[in-house]
């Protein structure tokens, strides 16, 4: 019994030495930090993705406050965290607009066909160094699902041949855009629905070949929009989402139906 | 006198507290990816250990031994050599940034060293009075020092080599080291 005793009186000794010890030193040798960089470190979510290009939150906070990283770096946190730390940081924040994948293809299995069966390692990058294309459209989503392999957020999956983004779990991170080995997948501004949902660069005929869905081309939406916001490049569509207004008028008149409406009018047009 | 310089070798070679007692494998295969951190670490942990073998064996000697307390020596050491190694940054930052610099993030990694604590443990296990707890603290962490830059520049050459793909990677370094550890068997044999 007795020797229990010393031990907790010992050991409660020393533990209060120590810990005497280390606010004394803590207090002694205290060193000015810049209290902005905890502050902004604070406001960044900190799951440390590294979506920002910095190593981690801490190493983000600490660029934001050296100057080295505009304060909407963060793209996960977007425009609330930007303005918190354009708080702290005294400067204005450029509200960074929340961002979402968006995965450019249509080709499910009701418009277009598959050439080729693939049996390999079911990733879309070994089918492509494997020369495979199994869609017969040479720029489709290959369903294979890289995208969904390197999500942090579980937000891709696969619906009928084409994989397809959770908005609402998407955090804008930036890895499935770097693992598609077609390039399918961009990010978007969130709020902005109308979208040219195919990314097949081939000329109209070809591309009806392929695909009853693919967009040809044809140009017809960039007659329809008043805001010079959709242009036709390598008889691809592509919304320029600064200028679009969302009114809709593209998808409207889009033949191939390519270009998502925008949300009120989605209940209206059959997608 | 040659006991103690006996006591220093033994530690930096003989029993080479990395490649002969596997303690701190972590950071040895972890940071020896660059010469820089390797020499770093090593710097720090040379630092580190020194004075927690001191701190460590003035502690057994008047408080633990004295009460009886043999049997709590981890816990103690344990929680000083954490508080130490605190302290020690603090004091660093504030007296010296260069060096506090230099070793940069390596020294609060070393708090949780298993190499700092172990050898401390070792030097109570041996019975060393203060003067030989130091040199042994000192000798370990030559060693480890010793190992940590002698990995870093064998996988700095490994990485220009050409290697058969299963083995790029973790796995060449671990027959790295443990190819090291066989070389460093050979020391067993020295005799004075």
């Amino acid at each position: 019994m007795e020797i229990i005793l010393i031990t907790t009186v010992v050991i409660t000794v020393i533990g209060i030495i120590v810990g005497a010890g280390l606010v004394f030193t803590g207090k002694k040798f205290h060193v000015e930090v810049d209290e902005r960089e905890a502050a902004v470190r604070e406001c960044l979510p900190g799951n440390n993705c590294g979506a920002c290009g910095f190593a981690g939150c801490d190493a983000a906070a600490a660029a934001i406050v050296a100057g080295d990283a505009p304060v909407n770096v963060c793209p996960v946190g977007g425009g609330p965290v930007a303005e918190r730390i354009g708080g702290i940081m005294g400067e204005n924040a450029e509200i960074l607009e929340r961002k979402v994948a968006f995965v450019r293809c249509k080709g499910t299995c009701e418009v277009t066909k598959n050439q080729a069966t693939y049996v390999g390692i079911p990733d879309c990058r070994s089918a492509v160094l494997a020369g495979v294309n199994i869609p017969e459209c040479d720029y489709g989503c290959l369903g294979l699902g890289s995208c969904i392999t390197v999500c942090p957020q579980n937000a891709i999956s696969i619906a009928d041949g084409v994989a397809v983004v959770n908005g609402d779990l998407c955090v804008a991170c930036g890895l499935c855009v770097k693992a598609c080995p077609k390039n399918l997948i961009e990010l978007v501004p969130e709020s902005k629905k109308v979208r040219v949902q195919c990314s097949n660069r081939d000329k109209g005929p070809q591309v009806k070949k392929v695909c009853s869905a693919g967009c040809i081309g044809c140009s017809m939406c960039v007659r329809q929009c008043q805001f010079d916001a959709i242009s036709v490049e390598n008889n691809l569509a592509h919304v320029n989402y600064d200028n679009c207004t969302q009114c809709g008028a593209c998808a409207e008149k889009c033949p191939v139906k390519v270009i998502i409406p925008p949300a009120a009018k989605q209940a209206e047009i059959p997608a | 006198m040659k006991s103690l310089i006996l006591i220093m070798i033994s530690g930096a070679l003989i029993n080479n507290v990395v490649l002969n007692q596997f303690l701190g494998i972590c950071s040895f295969l972890g940071v020896s990816k660059q010469m820089k951190a390797s020499a770093s670490l090593g710097g720090a942990v040379i630092f580190v250990m020194t004075i927690a073998s001191a701190v460590a064996s003035i502690l057994y000697d008047n408080v633990l031994k004295p009460l009886g307390l043999d049997f709590m020596k981890t816990i103690v050491f344990i929680l000083v050599i954490a508080a130490l190694v605190q302290i020690v940054e603090m004091f660093l930052k504030k007296t010296s940034p260069a060096v506090y610099k230099a070793l940069g993030i390596y020294l609060p990694l070393i708090t949780t060293n298993c190499a700092v604590l172990g050898v401390a443990l070792t030097n109570v296990q041996n019975e060393y009075n203060f003067i030989e707890s130091v040199l042994a603290g000192f000798g370990t962490a030559v060693g480890f020092t010793l190992a940590i830059v002698l990995l870093a520049s064998i996988r700095s050459r490994i990485r220009e080599e050409d290697l058969p793909a299963p083995l790029r990677g973790a796995p060449i370094v671990l027959i790295s080291a443990a190819l090291m550890s066989i070389a460093f068997m050979g020391f067993s044999g020295l005799s004075f």
